[in-house]
C-alpha cells in the first residue's frame, strides 16, 4: 500500500504584523487618552449642536445634579493661592469662623456643595472623609438666601483681571428653577457670559445650520 | 507555545567523530506574552479613554436695566413666544397673546422647529426696507440680506416644570435655525395659567 507522505507543516504563524498593529493601536490610545477626571457627582449632560471644545482654563464649575443640588468646584491651575483667597473671603464676608487649617483645606476639597453653616464641619474633614459625605447642595432656590451669590462674588474678586470662565454643568433632569437661580446668582454679580457644558451632536439635516456647516 | 520545536536543529550534518557540534539555537522569540500584554494595555486604555471631550455653549445674558430707553424693543409682528412645559411639551404663540388665548398653541420639540422656520420666513417675507440697518450692513461689508430678519425675535419662557435639557434644547434650536435675537424671560401668570389649563385638559401630569 502506498503511503502518502503528508508534509509536516509548522503550526507556527508569523506574529510580527499582528504585534505591529497591536502596538500601533496601543500607542494611539496612550496618546489620545485623557483620563476621566473623578466625578464626585454623577451628571449626564444634554446634547447640543455647538461644537466649541471646552478649553482648559481657570474656571468655576457649577454642577447641577438631577436632584437639583448645586455644587461648585474652582479650578485654579495657574495659581492655587487664589483658592485660599476665596476661602478667606468667604470666611470674612459670611463670618464663618474657619480656622487657618480649614481655609488651607479648601485647596484639596474637590467639590463643595454644602450650605455655609456646614462648611466649617466639611472643611475640617480629610479628603477621604469628604468623599463619603452626602452633601446637601448649596442653597440657591431661596431668593433671599442664594448662597451661590457669595461664592461667585468671592471668586470674581479673586480672579479679577484674569481669564476666568463660569461653567455650568447641568443634568438632563435638573429642573429649570435651579438653573434660573444659578443664572440669577451670576447676574447679581454682573456676570453675563458663561458656558454651558454639553455633549456634542451633529446638526440635523436640512436645517439652516446644516447648510451653513456643509457649504 | 506558539512555536513548536520541530527538532530541526541537529539533523544531517555529522562532521565526524569528536567534532563538537555547535548547537543551533532558533532566532525566534516567542511573542505570545508580549502580544498578551499589548492587548491587555489596549483594552485598559480603550476603557479609560474619554473620547468625546465636552463641548460648551456660550450664553450671553443681557444686563438688567431699569431705564426704559435701554430696553430692547420688540416688534409684535416679529415676535414668537415659546413656553416650555412638563413632559417635553412646548407651547407657543405669535405676536401678542390674544385675551381669549386663541393663538395659544401647543406642540413638542419636533414640531417647534417648523414653527420657528415658518415664522422666520413670514418675517422675512414681510420685510420693509430698513435703510439704517442696510447702511450699517454695507459699511461692515455684510450682505443686505442680514437685515431681513432683524424684526424676528424669539422669547423663551420656561415654566417651573421644564428641565435643564429642555432649556438647552430650545437654545440649541436657536442655533440650528440661526435665530439671531432671542431672550429668556420669566413666564407671566397669564401664560402660566394657560399652560396649566392646557396640561390639565391634555391629561399631562
Amino acid at each position: 500500500m502506498p503511503h502518502v507522505k503528508l508534509a509536516r507543516k509548522s503550526t507556527d504563524t508569523d506574529m510580527t504584523p499582528f504585534v505591529d498593529i497591536a502596538f500601533l493601536i496601543l500607542s494611539f490610545f496612550i496618546m489620545a487618552t485623557k483620563f476621566k477626571p473623578a466625578e464626585p457627582v454623577k451628571v449626564t449632560t444634554p446634547n447640543s449642536v455647538s461644537s466649541d471644545i471646552l478649553k482648559e482654563s481657570d474656571a468655576m464649575l457649577i454642577t447641577l445634579d438631577k436632584d437639583n443640588r448645586v455644587f461648585i468646584n474652582i479650578n485654579a491651575k495657574s495659581d492655587q493661592g487664589k483658592l485660599d483667597e476665596i476661602a478667606q473671603g468667604i470666611n470674612t464676608s459670611r463670618s464663618l469662623g474657619l480656622s487657618p487649617a480649614e481655609i488651607a483645606n479648601f485647596r484639596q476639597a474637590e467639590i463643595v456643595g454644602v450650605p455655609f453653616n456646614q462648611l466649617k464641619g466639611y472643611l475640617a474633614l480629610s479628603k477621604a472623609e469628604q468623599k463619603k459625605v452626602n452633601q446637601a447642595g448649596i442653597p440657591v432656590l431661596d431668593t433671599l438666601n442664594n448662597e451661590l451669590i457669595w461664592w461667585v462674588a468671592e471668586a470674581n474678586k479673586a480672579f479679577s483681571g484674569r481669564r476666568f470662565l463660569y461653567l455650568i454643568k447641568g443634568d438632563n433632569n435638573t429642573k429649570y428653577p435651579t438653573f434660573e437661580a444659578v443664572i440669577n446668582a451670576l447676574r447679581k454679580n454682573e456676570i453675563f457670559k458663561y458656558n454651558l457644558i454639553t455633549s456634542q451632536e451633529g446638526a440635523p439635516e436640512g436645517t439652516e445650520l446644516f447648510k451653513e456647516r456643509n457649504k | 507555545m506558539a512555536s513548536i520545536d520541530t527538532g530541526g536543529g541537529d539533523g544531517g550534518h555529522k562532521k565526524g567523530r569528536g567534532v563538537k557540534k555547535a548547537k543551533k539555537l532558533s532566532t525566534r522569540v516567542d511573542m505570545t506574552p508580549m502580544v498578551d500584554l499589548g492587548f491587555l494595555l489596549i483594552t485598559f486604555f480603550i476603557f479609560t479613554a474619554t473620547m468625546s471631550s465636552p463641548t460648551t455653549m456660550d450664553l450671553n445674558m443681557p444686563k438688567d436695566t431699569e431705564k426704559k430707553e435701554e430696553e430692547t424693543k420688540v416688534k409684535q409682528s416679529g415676535a414668537l413666544t415659546i413656553m416650555l412645559g412638563k413632559q417635553d411639551k412646548v407651547y407657543y404663540y405669535e405676536g401678542e397673546l390674544s385675551p381669549d388665548g386663541a393663538n395659544f398653541k401647543s406642540t413638542d420639540f419636533k414640531g417647534i422647529r417648523d414653527v420657528i422656520i415658518k415664522k422666520k420666513k413670514d418675517v422675512i417675507a414681510s420685510y420693509t426696507p430698513n435703510a439704517e440697518c442696510e447702511a450699517k450692513a454695507k459699511e461692515k461689508g455684510k450682505p443686505v440680506s442680514d437685515c431681513f430678519d432683524t424684526d424676528f425675535v424669539v422669547v423663551i419662557k420656561p415654566t417651573e416644570d421644564a428641565n435643564y435639557k429642555n432649556t438647552v434644547d430650545i437654545l440649541d434650536e436657536m442655533t440650528i435655525n440661526m435665530v439671531k435675537r432671542f431672550a429668556m424671560i420669566k413666564i407671566t401668570d397669564v401664560e402660566k395659567g394657560l399652560v396649566t389649563a392646557t396640561e390639565q385638559s391634555g391629561g399631562i401630569q
